[in-house]
């Protein structure tokens, strides 16, 4: 086992291809060099993980000596915002869960995410009309960001024209899970607090106006409340927004970009998307698999000593499971490193597992699917101006900063 | 390669499947999947090609589906010849032939049982026949109990608060029907989950305005003029006026045909092999018959080698493919069915899972959540060691205790969970009822003893 394989993943320079150094870290399905985390890449061991109620997602379980370089959390407390339900554990974390299900999804909302698919084509083709000079068009810049964004602000009802103010925010809050080892970590914990106070202000406010005049909106469903689980505290609610809000903003853009990116490398599948719209939607899965926008979770602690392939981890530990890494293990998958949307055999960890697994699901499908269909059927003949492309810093949430590709023109829509 | 018995039958054998159903099917599948380039026939007495059952007790009487629209998905295409809407009437293995009930015979060189289980009908036979009165196992059950729902019944009655039972009534109050439940136990569910968890469904039908009496037979039932069912008797001595009657007894299993035929079949199922070969009724396995589904009885590793017959759906699809794997193997390269049971049900708005064998158990601890809030994980205990688990609301949790009884992890569990609460501190008695008091069917039988059980002498015949 080569040393320092953890720093060599997190190292920007890797940034373009972990997958090889995935490989070798599943050669040693527990990692722990000694004062880091334990680290899980295998799929089977993420996927049973992830099942067990051993585990909790709430850093206040870690010990203070858990050594994690993901985990200065402080930035959390200090601004009295308490945890999204993402970092909470049952009972809390399925009361806020259901409570923030109930206007999205069934039961209770069945169609809510299937009723937004005109509104997403539209979004999409006025982005796809607009991209101008299609000799230098920037994918992430000019679509891949923009759509989910619009998207989300729409579905929560925050105005779109605040976008700037807190694209701010959420892009430091992002960063804020990325251990840059060329950042002061002071700064960086100081620029997070402040961040997320901000964002809660800005919130605040908006749910303030949606409790005296409440819209279709989520967060307007959300202030008002109802159901047999009573309604959020107003910081409930806060922390709530914030995740939907963040989470809505920096995982789609990823799963769209790098599904461009997989499409110009492999034209073949392109040009069948192109023919067959309907393969956006195994496609789509199977680039969950292949480049999964969340790349690890470094969220678990055990709450007792447990076992796992024959070694303790003891209770308070730092884990990190590596999703991407489980989603190329041979063990599971055949011919895990070849991008194949006809595989029939396709339960990745792209989403995680478990009661955590991504509560925006349906509908970052969905927006994948129509883009990524939508720009193969649109664009003549595009191609890669850069490849690899320069990355974002964020080794966790993974995806280019930037897509330059250049078509031969657009067609109509 | 060289031509043995086997690839010739690979080529260009016989094989016939009994019960053209869930295990049928699925077995067929497989068996083409693995290559098998011969003829195949599947005989099921139900005119129609394989359906799914479990929708007929939920989505059907919701209206939310029709049972004529449950047929199951293929996986590939099969090439068989089907022999519907005739039932198989005996079995001739010295001659390897299946008899049909029109007088032709089919031979066979591999033969496959997935005869399943039927309902068990209301003992009284003229008030069987009354109008109203129904069971709940076909297709046509299904759609004939959905239209008298339709029709906006005043009073449905349901005999037995298993899991069917228990399904209908929330059904019923789900389409606002006044719905009376009528069980011999103590509670909902108490036989297949004990007496702990059955007060939890107890409490669940009551909320949903069930009329639940427990610890009632229902002692006779009482047609109009026309031959309408419109009233039922009951052992406390009250009369309930009622205008449907469901049966939810419980089931038996479709090994009649079978009688005389030599095989080792009979009221509990057919005994086989863990890797599924019928055993003949001197207990030597055969070597060309065997069984899957709700109709075997096989020895289970992790339950102490005790025949376990499920009728559980995920039961039916890997014992099929089991079956059908070892039927085209040669007997090094079989595989044994160590599927650990599992069961799912959904009633009102509750999802209910469980895993191994929970009526084996004699404690219960709640290591997640809360009865009081219907949403919890409680596992079974059986000597020292994890042997089931139910989640109500739970159930991603449940792979985890899947393990711990793969594991037979020691019980109470040791460690500390997510979501443990005050209640969940300490076992307590499962609070199985005497199974030798009958309530309704279980969906997990254990049969045969345990050798540390022992309860007969043997005494050899002299010879
Ligand atoms: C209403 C209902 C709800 C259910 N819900 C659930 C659930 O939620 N979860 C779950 O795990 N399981 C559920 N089950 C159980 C599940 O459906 C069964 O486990 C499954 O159908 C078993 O498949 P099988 O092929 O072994 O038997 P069956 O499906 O019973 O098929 C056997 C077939 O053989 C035919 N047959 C019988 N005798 C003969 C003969 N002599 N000749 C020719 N054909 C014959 C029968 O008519 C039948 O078509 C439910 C069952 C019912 C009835």
């Amino acid at each position: 086992m080569s040393h320092g394989i953890l720093s060599q993943i997190l190292d920007y320079a890797n940034r373009a291809n972990p997958y090889p150094l995935y490989e070798e870290l599943r050669k040693t399905p527990v990692f722990h060099d000694g004062t880091g985390p334990y680290v899980i890449s295998t799929y089977y061991d993420i996927q049973s993980l992830l099942h067990d109620p051993r585990l909790s997602s709430d850093s206040r379980n870690l010990a203070a000596t858990a050594g994690d370089p993901l985990a200065e959390d402080g930035g959390e407390e200090a601004t009295a915002l308490p945890p999204s339900f993402l970092k909470l554990d049952p009972p809390e974390h399925d009361r806020l869960r259901r409570m923030t299900n109930r206007p999205f999804g069934p039961p209770h909302s069945p169609r809510r995410v299937d009723g937004m698919r005109d509104g997403l084509r539209d979004i999409v083709t006025g982005l796809i009309d607009n991209l101008g000079d299609t000799e230098g068009i920037d994918l992430v810049d000019q679509f891949a960001y923009p759509f989910p964004v619009t998207m989300i602000c729409q579905l929560l009802g925050v105005p779109r024209e605040d976008e700037a103010r807190f694209h701010v925010w959420a892009d430091t809050l992002a960063a804020s899970l990325d251990p840059d080892p060329d950042s002061d970590p002071a700064e960086r914990q100081r620029s997070t607090h402040d961040s997320r106070m901000e964002l809660g202000m800005y919130l605040a406010g908006l749910i303030e106006e949606r409790r005296k005049k409440p819209g279709d909106d989520m967060l307007s469903q959300l202030a008002v409340g109802h159901g047999p689980d009573d309604s959020m505290s107003t910081m409930e609610l806060l922390s709530t927004a914030a995740l939907l809000l963040i989470a809505g903003h920096e995982t789609t853009v990823n799963l769209i970009t790098n599904g461009m990116l997989t499409l110009l490398r492999n034209p073949d599948v392109l040009a069948q998307l192109r023919q067959d719209s309907r393969l956006a939607v195994p496609l789509v899965e199977e680039l969950l698999r292949f480049e999964p926008p969340v790349q690890l979770l470094p969220q678990r602690t055990p709450l007792v000593d447990i076992e796992v392939r024959g070694t303790t981890i003891p209770k308070g530990s730092s884990m990190w499971l590596i999703l991407a890494s489980g989603n190329r293990d041979p063990g599971r998958f055949k011919d895990p490193d070849r991008f194949d949307p006809h595989r029939k055999d396709i339960q990745h960890l792209g989403l995680g597992s478990g009661i955590h697994s991504c509560f925006g699901a349906p509908l970052a499908r969905l927006e994948a699917q129509l883009a990524l269909s939508e720009l193969a059927r649109r664009l003549e003949n595009p191609r890669l101006l850069e490849d690899p492309p320069p990355y974002r810093q964020n080794a966790v949430l993974r995806g280019p900063r930037h897509l330059r590709i250049a078509c031969d023109g657009i067609r109509p829509a | 390669m060289a031509d043995t018995a086997l690839e010739q039958l690979k080529r260009s054998g016989k094989i016939v499947v009994v019960g053209a159903s869930l295990a049928g099917l699925r077995a067929a599948e497989t068996m083409r999947e693995k290559g098998f380039a011969g003829s195949l026939t599947l005989i099921g007495d139900e005119p129609y090609e394989p359906y799914d059952r479990p929708p007929l007790s939920k989505q059907v009487l919701l209206g939310k589906g029709d049972a004529e629209h449950t047929a199951l998905p293929r996986r590939r295409a099969i090439d068989a010849e089907w022999r519907l809407g005739v039932a198989a009437s005996g079995l001739d293995m010295a001659a390897r032939k299946v008899l049909l009930a029109d007088g032709e015979e089919v031979p066979y060189d591999r033969l496959l049982i997935a005869t399943g289980v039927r309902a068990r009908a209301w003992p009284n036979e003229a008030e069987r026949e009354l109008d109203g009165v129904f069971t709940l196992r076909t297709r046509e059950d299904g759609a004939a109990l959905a239209r008298s729902l339709n029709a906006g019944p005043r009073r449905v009655l349901v005999i037995g608060a298993g899991f069917t039972g228990s399904e209908i009534a929330s059904a019923c109050r789900e389409r606002g029907l006044e719905v009376t439940v009528a069980e011999r136990g103590d509670a909902p569910l108490v036989g297949a989950l004990g007496g702990v968890i059955g007060a939890v469904a107890a409490e669940l039908h009551r909320e949903n305005g069930v009329d639940l009496r427990t610890g009632i037979m229902v002692t006779g039932l009482e047609g109009d003029a026309t031959g309408r069912v419109r009233a039922a008797h009951l052992s406390d001595g009250t009369t309930l006026e009622c205008d449907v009657v469901v049966a939810s007894l419980g089931a038996q299993r479709n090994t009649e045909w079978l009688t005389g035929s030599g095989l080792g079949a009979g009221p509990r199922g057919i005994a086989c092999d863990a890797g599924c070969r019928a055993f003949d009724i001197r207990g030597i396995v055969t070597d060309d018959v065997y069984v899957a589904g709700d109709v075997a009885r096989s020895p289970h590793a992790l339950f102490g080698y005790q025949f376990l017959s499920l009728e559980h759906w995920g039961n039916a699809v890997a014992q099929a493919d089991t079956a059908a794997h070892n039927m085209l193997s040669e007997s090094t390269d079989r595989r044994p069915h160590l599927w650990v049971p599992a069961f799912w049900s959904s009633q009102f708005g509750v999802n209910i899972k469980s895993v191994g064998v929970p009526s084996m158990g004699t404690e219960i601890m709640i290591t997640q959540g809360s009865r009081a809030e219907r949403r919890f994980t409680g596992v079974y205990g059986y000597q020292g060691r994890v042997i089931g688990a139910v989640t109500f609301d739970n159930s991603r949790w449940l792979q985890f205790y899947e393990q711990q009884i793969e594991a037979t992890a020691p019980f109470p569990p040791p460690f500390t969970t997510v979501d443990r609460r005050s209640d969940g501190q300490r076992p307590i008695p499962a609070d199985f009822p005497d199974p030798s008091v009958p309530t309704h069917g279980p969906t997990i039988t254990l049969s045969g003893y345990s050798p540390a059980d022992r309860r007969i002498t043997f005494t050899p015949a002299g010879h």
